[in-house]
């Protein structure tokens, strides 16, 4: 009882005035589902833990912030659904994970960290890139693990990868790219297993302060509201600079030097809830966007704090409700009349792509998908 | 029986002082690889004991997680083995087994753990003798590989550390 009313307490539940904005606004009631985070945050307050916790409630949470961004009081529904649900991975209940748990056993392989990883074979001679030490460090992400794990999607994340390392030359950056980096931990967090996340909290954290890097360039929306919030706690001293690649290439537009006239072709921009709701960045992406030659930039219907997102943020909540709400977003990015969906989380890739692999709808929600670094590098040549 | 336990025993087998038994995981098929094993059992046919099968009603249900899965809570070495291409008992099955294998392979290299611990094979119900031989040639490629870096002789330290219990 008494940790669900310091959950209330730190998340402002208790301002809660029942306006049930939240639940009116949730992408996963208004697809249909049996969810509401009003009736959450409710029962957080009166300290009703078993209205919350467990399968089928807590852990369909698409985490996405939407709630957040609407209700008038400020109440912290999401950080309130994280807190739940350690509380409820501490008791025993473990999260149903739509691939069986491969990527959470995957990911706590990484947390034991007794394994040398393989993880960086596409460094290839054209990277220039440092292992350990230098300046600006590069967080490349698990995207080797999603293309090797999710072959039938035709993956393809490592290409944004390898162009973030080309971009960052091509701005004169070295990057330090570590054999040693280890999964963020984002997922095992926001699945509640807390152990495992903070091992490889201090792992990555320590990593990244040995190499001596003032600048830390992610790629990931997830790995970066990772490093900017749930890792601040870990750092002892001085935190580099972390910011996303796309705040970095907006930052530094004129020594990109954008050139050619590419065929023009319109593309549209999805916003990764973790970018924009979790951590306010809207605008950069939107500038490289609208500077890469030959890109004409059409927003969606629900773009910004508004966007729906991809419906499938931590491995726990894949579900009908889930397909419904990525097959809504990929209509509404093709009738933007699109021919291209920017992106600049890998998870988004992965969750969309797998909808476009429904042979009832293939032609109806078919877009090509691409990292936000693949097509700012296009512009350059 | 606990795991410990379980391994307690495995240890204590006479297979000479110095030579380490490896913990092999055997995910088997019920109609081809597990009547395999049976087949070997009946012939009674002589083979490293130093696995636990774990029988599903198909290869194809052998999914990277269970595979993952395995190596996380420390085996030393895990075999996929399911029925003979045309052979299988759903058709396809063994087809969607080979796809998932070459996945989960490919995931447990990125992850660092030597390819050798893992191997798929196809054994049909009345290979008795081929099971007993592949089981052979794994227990010795896997004990030649050693402990796995994951061990479970080595979680509880880790867990101290603060590292993955569950």
């Amino acid at each position: 009882m008494s940790d669900m009313l310091t959950i209330a307490r730190d998340t402002k539940a208790w301002a809660c005035y029942d306006c049930g904005k939240c639940t009116a606004n949730c992408p996963l009631t208004r697809a249909g589902a049996a969810y509401s985070p009003r009736k959450h945050v409710l029962a957080t307050n009166l300290g009703h833990q078993e209205m919350v916790a467990g399968q089928g409630t807590l852990f369909d949470c698409l985490t996405c912030k939407l709630c957040d961004a609407r209700c008038p009081v400020g109440v912290e529904y999401t950080q309130l659904v994280l807190k739940l649900r350690e509380l409820s991975f501490r008791e025993g209940t473990e999260v149903e994970c739509p691939h069986g748990g491969a990527l959470q056993s995957a990911m706590r392989i990484m947390a034991q960290g007794k394994t040398q990883q393989d993880r960086l074979a596409w460094l290839d001679d054209d990277l220039q890139t440092v292992p350990d030490k230098g300046e600006v460090f590069f967080w490349t992400g698990c995207t080797m693990f999603y293309d090797a794990f999710f072959p039938e999607f035709e993956m393809a994340t490592l290409e944004g990868t390898k162009a973030a390392v080309k971009l960052l030359n091509h701005l004169g950056i070295t990057p330090v790219v570590s054999p040693d980096e280890r999964c963020c931990g984002h997922d095992l967090l926001w699945n509640g297993d807390v152990k495992s996340f903070q091992a490889l909290a201090r792992h990555n954290v320590k990593l990244v302060a040995d190499s001596g890097a003032e600048l830390l360039v992610v790629s990931c929306a997830e790995c970066l509201r990772t490093w900017k919030v749930d890792y601040a706690e870990f750092f002892e001293g001085a935190m580099p600079r972390i910011v996303h690649l796309s705040e970095l290439l907006a930052e530094r537009l004129d020594e990109l030097h954008f050139a050619g006239e590419g065929e023009t072709r319109k593309v549209t921009y999805q916003d990764p809830c973790r970018l924009g709701r979790h951590l306010g960045i809207y605008d950069e992406p939107r500038a490289v966007l609208e500077a890469v030659p030959g890109a004409e930039f059409t927003e969606m219907r629900r773009s910004g704090s508004g966007a729906l997102c991809c419906a499938g943020g931590t491995w726990s909540n894949c579900d009908r409700y889930a397909k419904k709400l990525q097959v809504e977003r990929l209509r509404e990015a093709r009738a933007t009349g699109a021919e291209l969906l920017v992106t600049a989380c890998p998870k988004c890739q992965v969750h969309f792509r797998c909808a476009m692999n429904d042979p009832n709808l293939k032609d109806d929600i078919q877009i090509e998908m691409r990292d936000l670094a693949e097509l700012a590098l296009e512009g350059l040549a | 029986m606990t795991d410990a336990a379980t391994s307690s025993k495995a240890e204590a087998k006479p297979a000479g002082k110095a030579q380490w038994n490896p913990r092999i995981v055997v995910f088997a098929c019920n109609w081809c690889s597990y009547a395999g094993a049976d087949t070997a059992g009946i012939s009674r046919l002589e083979h490293e004991p130093h696995f636990r099968i774990i029988r599903v009603m198909c290869s194809g249900r052998i999914q990277p997680d269970f595979v993952l899965k395995a190596f996380e809570k420390g085996a030393d070495g895990v075999l996929v083995s399911g029925c003979h291409f045309g052979d299988c008992h759903y058709v396809f099955g063994n087809h969607r087994a080979a796809e998932m294998f070459e996945k989960t392979m490919k995931t447990v290299k990125l992850l660092g753990i030597e390819e050798g611990r893992l191997r798929l094979e196809w054994i049909s119900a009345a290979e008795g003798v081929r099971f007993a031989e592949v089981i052979n040639e794994f227990t010795d490629q896997v004990r030649a590989l050693g402990p796995s870096p994951l061990g479970y002789a080595k979680a509880p330290a880790a867990a101290a550390e603060g590292a993955a219990d569950v």
